[in-house]
């Protein structure tokens, strides 16, 4: 399997890992491993972020994923990744570590990677969110992340049910549908509903309203 | 109507009882926040103006950015932020289109693609022990070889291919012991030069083959008198050293192999006494230059080996590197600083008589000296030689000079905030012209048609873009004046450039900007730095006719002894109205709840040797003090020890009417071989609280135990105060304590087994929410405590509290040693944290939310009610009806609660909510390398309309009502008439 790894000391012995905490085999046919050499006090820990439909396009990336950055220990170490998504660490001392990865617009499960210090090259990995073990050092968002609400097409309901909407309705109705229920009542009735108003007066602006809800 | 405002009621009560998130639509993005992104003072710029197209400079800060910028404008290209550890050494451009950065002691060499940042390569170099980091880029060197680059670091020189990072041959220079200087290629030959001292007393060189790194030849000479700094290449034959004592310039001159020494008195040199000289780096070819206290010289060394000066300038002239020059000359630039302006002049070395360039700038008097200068050529249609200027300023400013003016400017002072304090703005002048009136009526009833016509989808694209623009751009945003809601303030902004600025909160402009006198360089005030930003006088009551101002704490070096000074800013002119000079030292402030008559507030400044001292300065303040001394206590940690003092004021000092003697009250001493302090908190001071009972399910009341004394002290065990991964879980035990600051007395004490720090937290009402690493679950978890008030509980009679016949009017003492209970509750989270804060509102009605600033420098607001410890996995119906969530071990992360949505706050260092005079709204200040300000509604805005509202709308309905009711009116008239011919 090539290794994308860059070192000056030959004398490393490279061993390649695949620890398998649980057996949910990712499947994809990359060539990225995580692997943790021997360089006096510390370790390489080198993995990849893939993040789907960007990282397939080679060099020109997107300007999201560009400022995408790995951090080890909340901060400890910072790195950047390659065009390839590659990525790596090195000096870090043996133990266990936690790598994040920060890409706007993406959210990536933090990974804790264990580099052993009795077997050099050991490296075992487990998503924390998940609890899901990595048999490669592959980041995968678990989701994008939207940041904004959606806004929702333009709805005729949604002004029908504001709050003006509802008033206007009612003034349809009134104007034009009472009317017709006027002409279908009894006409003895609105004789009688008419007198009461001449007696009340000339209906006005004001006193319309409930005149023609009385009327009713 | 009634029927509307009825729905509009039952509208806000379904939206409460949802759970509120901060969620934005794209187009509202800019309507009440801004974003702005800085890099930070500039330490070192490459440019990049060969080819035709797009001109930049790559620029390194030490806010350790590296940076592209348009160099027509000064906009930001692309920009990256190192890790804190990885300290950028050098940069610089290879093969035109590589930015190469060398950083972490010349550990890392990383390439960066110069158009869009991209990270093309990254080289680790394993050096064997820290030395100084180099970095030479060939211009044009003839090799079949791929493009190498030549690093040391590490004592290791590298060759390494600029188009992979591929280390194509190391030498160790750890054998020979030699601490390399210089790395010199010279032009047309295929040896590099590695000029460097062996045991600070003998001068090495090497010749290494650039090919294969062999050493071709190497040859050495010992002088017993040792060297001072830095040897300093004239050509590749020819170097300066001092010697150790700083009184001899060595000229060391190698011919054929042979190393020649002279030597001559640095008196001698310049004629008279010439305190601490210093060779300065430069890389004029023929020339180095020397600066003593008061001046630099420029001394030439002739091909006889002889050193002749020839000027000497004023210590505060800036000088450039040497830019070279097509046809082999070198041009450097020298910056004078005259009476507010300053005067920049381009020389060329072959002649260094005369200018060849000179030109005066008008330069703001508050931006200060010139600090540091970098030029750039270009050619001109009449084939002359033009030059821009970019210079770095006192306030950390970046501006473009050429043809004598600034191009632009870039206030770089903002990204390194300190403190932030805000103020009120002035109150509006009553009397507006009539016809203003006119105009911005029908200007708003315009914009509410658009915005109308917006919300009915009949608006064109272009229409679209005008009710964005007026949106983004409404004057009311970034008036000068005091608004109903207390939105518009000025935010007040203390910077590591010893600038203070002060901005608008409505669009971020900088309303003024003043380099503080009391922290300017001076020999009384040999490093200062500001510490802490207070308001120092709030007129509300009395001494109207005064305007607000903030009181700057600094400090005049590193050291808590070092002695402190003390200015008064007015906050609507930003004239320093007054400043003390460098007088006692100051390790805390303490602003009093006391103000006097003219409403300043009463500080207290405690100096390293527990004295108090009173600002201001007046008798007034004494009398206030001294009546309200019984009740003043402060505590201070010695986070190195593990001890927390309380103290209490004594007496007067002796022959100081403004100084008192402190006692001490109580000790609380931590174990130091098993808890080591990391972390403590306090509450805000001024943060309000409207009630301290808790109406819980069952009709029950809870009492908190609200205490502005409460501090909370986190604690590991010093095994596990080191990063992640550095301790087993097995022994690392983090302990947290909440201790009354008034007694001593800890309240309450809880420990995490198997959890380490770094520990955020942040402590408001009766609660405190904290964020720690879990080692054996390995993940981030925040816990939160509530502790109430038991002494209270019995009061649950809701008659008696109408009557009145409760202790709830009891002062609460924290001498009465109240009953307390705590409860409290753990999650997972997902990120490491960078801060955390809360809301806080004018009155403290409305719910919070806690303000979490993420790893990846984002701000995520998350309810309160997620961190609620009575959650739990089946509540009951009643607890739901309060609103009560089930209990997740994971906090939830929704991506449209990032208060920063899409963007970033580079290098987040600090989150600072204001509260607005709208109880709803609350304001948001996140700082860190960029600025992010927004408005924030925790429960919504219930008490206002939004700004979305649409005026135009209600109006349109309100004429549709009337002229239905005319319709009607005349339609039924008409009837009548007809009943009546009938």
């Amino acid at each position: 399997m090539a290794v994308p790894r860059r070192s000056e000391l030959n004398s490393f012995s490279l061993l390649l890992l695949l620890v398998q905490v649980c057996f949910l085999c990712l499947s994809c046919s990359s060539s990225s491993v995580a692997i943790a050499t021997g360089n006096g006090g510390g370790y390489t820990i080198n993995g990849r972020v893939k993040i789907p439909g960007l990282m397939a396009k080679g060099f020109g990336l997107p300007v999201k994923a560009n400022n995408a950055k790995v951090i080890l220990n909340g901060g400890q170490h910072v790195t950047f990744l390659k065009p390839d998504g590659y990525f790596s660490f090195h000096n870090v001392p043996a133990g266990t570590h936690l790598i994040e990865v920060d890409a706007i617009g993406y959210l990536f499960s933090p990974v804790r990677v264990d580099v052993s210090a009795r077997n050099p090259g050991k490296v075992q990995a487990a998503l924390t969110e998940t609890r899901r073990g990595l048999n490669e050092l592959v980041f995968e968002p678990l989701r994008e992340e939207h940041y904004y609400e959606v806004r929702e097409p333009f709805n005729v309901m949604s002004i029908v049910k504001s709050p003006m909407g509802l008033m206007i309705g009612f003034m349809v109705v009134v104007v034009f549908l009472m009317p017709k229920l006027v002409e279908n009542m009894d006409p003895e009735e609105i004789r009688k509903a008419q007198e009461e108003m001449r007696n009340q007066g000339v209906p006005s602006i004001a006193n319309l309203m409930p005149g023609s809800g009385r009327s009713n | 109507m009634a029927m509307a405002i009825k729905l509009s009621l039952l509208l806000l009560v379904i939206s409460c009882s949802l759970i509120p998130t901060f969620s934005l639509f794209e187009d509202q993005v800019g309507f009440m926040d801004w974003h702005q992104r800085y890099i930070g003072k500039v330490k070192d710029a490459v440019f990049h103006t060969q080819k035709a197209g797009r001109k930049r400079v790559v620029v390194s800060t030490e806010e350790n950015v590296i940076a592209s910028l348009d160099l027509r404008r000064g906009e930001i290209f692309w920009r990256h932020v190192l890790g804190a550890t990885d300290v950028i050494d050098k940069i610089d451009i290879a093969l035109g289109k590589y930015v190469i950065t060398l950083s972490s002691e010349g550990s890392i060499l990383r390439a960066w693609n110069l158009p869009d940042g991209q990270m093309v390569w990254e080289s680790f170099l394993s050096g064997s022990k820290s030395s100084k980091a180099l970095l030479t880029i060939p211009a044009n060197l003839k090799l079949d070889l791929d493009s190498p680059i030549f690093v040391y670091g590490g004592t290791c020189l590298y060759a390494i291919s600029s188009i992979d990072g591929e280390i194509l041959w190391k030498k160790d220079f750890i054998n020979e012991g030699m601490d390399v200087h210089q790395l010199i290629l010279s032009e047309g030959s295929n040896v590099i030069h590695a000029v460097g001292v062996f045991d600070l007393s003998e001068f090495n060189t090497y010749e290494i083959d650039v090919k294969n790194g062999g050493v071709l030849k190497h040859v050495r000479k010992s002088f017993p008198g040792g060297i001072y700094g830095n040897i300093l290449s004239i050509s590749s034959e020819k170097f300066v050293a001092l010697d150790a004592t700083r009184s001899i310039v060595l000229l060391i001159s190698i011919t054929d192999g042979q190393i020649s020494l002279q030597q001559t008195h640095v008196s001698d040199l310049i004629h008279g006494v010439s305190l601490n000289p210093l060779i300065l780096p430069s890389k004029l070819s023929g020339i180095f230059s020397l600066t003593t206290d008061t001046f630099i010289a420029f001394i030439k060394v002739t091909h006889e080996g002889k050193l002749e000066v020839m000027e000497k300038v004023d210590k505060t002239v800036v000088v450039s590197d040497a830019l070279a020059l097509s046809d082999g000359e070198q041009a450097f630039a020298l910056v004078q600083h005259g009476d507010s302006k300053i005067h920049l002049s381009v020389r060329l070395v072959h002649d260094m008589s005369s200018n060849h360039l000179k030109e005066t700038v008008k330069m703001d008097h508050e931006r200060g000296f010139v600090h540091k200068i970098f030029i750039n050529n270009y050619v001109r249609t009449d084939r002359s030689h033009g030059f821009r200027a970019l210079i770095v300023m006192e306030d950390h400013s970046l501006l473009l000079l050429q043809q004598g003016e600034i191009v632009w400017s870039r206030d770089d002072g903002l990204a390194s905030v300190i403190d932030v304090t805000t103020s009120e703005l002035p109150v509006e002048k009553v009397g507006v012209s009539v016809a203003k009136v006119e105009d911005s009526l029908f200007e708003w009833l315009k914009g509410h048609m658009l915005k109308l016509k917006g919300t009915l989808m009949l608006a064109t694209p272009d229409e679209i873009a005008i009710i964005q623009k007026i949106k983004l751009q409404s004057s009311e945003k970034s008036k000068m004046t005091r608004d109903h809601n207390g939105f518009r303030r000025l935010l007040i902004v203390l910077t590591k450039s010893r600038k203070l600025f002060a901005l608008h909160s409505g669009d971020g402009h900088i309303v003024w900007s003043t380099l503080l006198q009391s922290l300017r360089q001076s020999d009384e005030c040999p490093n200062p730095t500001g510490l802490k930003l207070h308001p120092w006088q709030i007129p509300h009551h009395h001494a109207l006719d005064k305007n607000p101002s903030v009181l700057v704490v600094g400090r005049c070096g590193l050291s808590l002894s070092s002695p402190s000074t003390l200015s008064v800013v007015d906050t609507y002119t930003g004239k320093e109205a007054r400043n003390v000079g460098p007088g006692h030292s100051t390790v805390q402030v303490i602003p009093l709840p006391f103000s006097d008559s003219s409403e300043q507030q009463l500080h207290l400044l405690i100096d390293d040797e527990n004295r108090v001292h009173l600002y201001p300065r007046s008798r007034e303040a004494v009398e206030i003090f001294q009546r309200e001394s019984q009740n003043v206590y402060w505590y201070d940690v010695e986070a190195e020890v593990g001890i927390l003092r309380g103290y209490g004021v004594k007496r007067r000092c002796d022959g100081d009417e403004y100084c008192f003697e402190a006692r001490n009250l109580w000790s609380v001493v931590f174990p130091s071989e098993s808890e080591k302090i990391i972390s403590t908190v306090s509450r805000k001071g001024n943060e309000v609280v409207h009630t301290q009972a808790k109406v819980i399910a069952d009709e029950d009341v809870m009492y908190k135990y609200i205490s502005k004394n409460i501090l909370f002290v986190a604690t590991v065990s010093p095994k596990a105060s080191g990063p992640i991964g550095s301790a087993t879980p097995d022994e690392s035990l983090l302990v947290v304590h909440l201790v009354d600051t008034i007694t001593g007395r800890i309240l309450h004490r809880m420990s995490h087994l198997g959890s380490q720090g770094p520990v955020h937290a942040v402590l408001s009402e009766n609660w405190v929410v904290y964020h720690y690493f879990n080692l054996r679950a390995h993940r981030y978890e925040m816990s939160v405590i509530e502790i109430y008030d038991q002494s209270r509980a019995e009061n649950k009679d809701v008659l008696k509290l109408i009557v009145g016949k409760h202790n709830l009017t009891t002062p609460v003492s924290s001498y009465s040693r109240p009953e307390v209970s705590t409860k409290s509750q753990s999650y997972f989270f997902t990120h490491s944290v960078k801060a955390i804060s809360v809301t806080s509102t004018a009155k403290g009605i409305t719910s919070k939310h806690l303000l979490i600033g993420t790893i990846a420098d984002q701000v995520l607001a998350l309810d309160k009610r997620f961190v609620d410890p009575r959650r739990s996995l089946n509540p009951t119906q009643a607890e739901k009806e309060e609103g009560l969530l089930p209990l997740t071990d994971t906090l939830p992360i929704i991506p449209q609660s990032y208060v920063t949505h899409a963007f970033k706050v580079e290098g987040l260092r600090g989150i600072e909510t204001i509260p607005a005079k709208l109880e709803s709204t609350t304001l948001v200040f996140a700082y860190g390398v960029d600025l992010f300000f927004t408005r924030l509604a925790p429960s919504r805005t219930y008490d206002s309309l939004t700004e979305d509202f649409n005026y135009a709308l209600l109006l349109l309905t309100i004429v549709a009502l009337v002229v239905a009711i005319f319709v009607t009116w005349v339609l039924s008239e008409r009837k009548d008439l007809q009943e009546k011919w009938r």
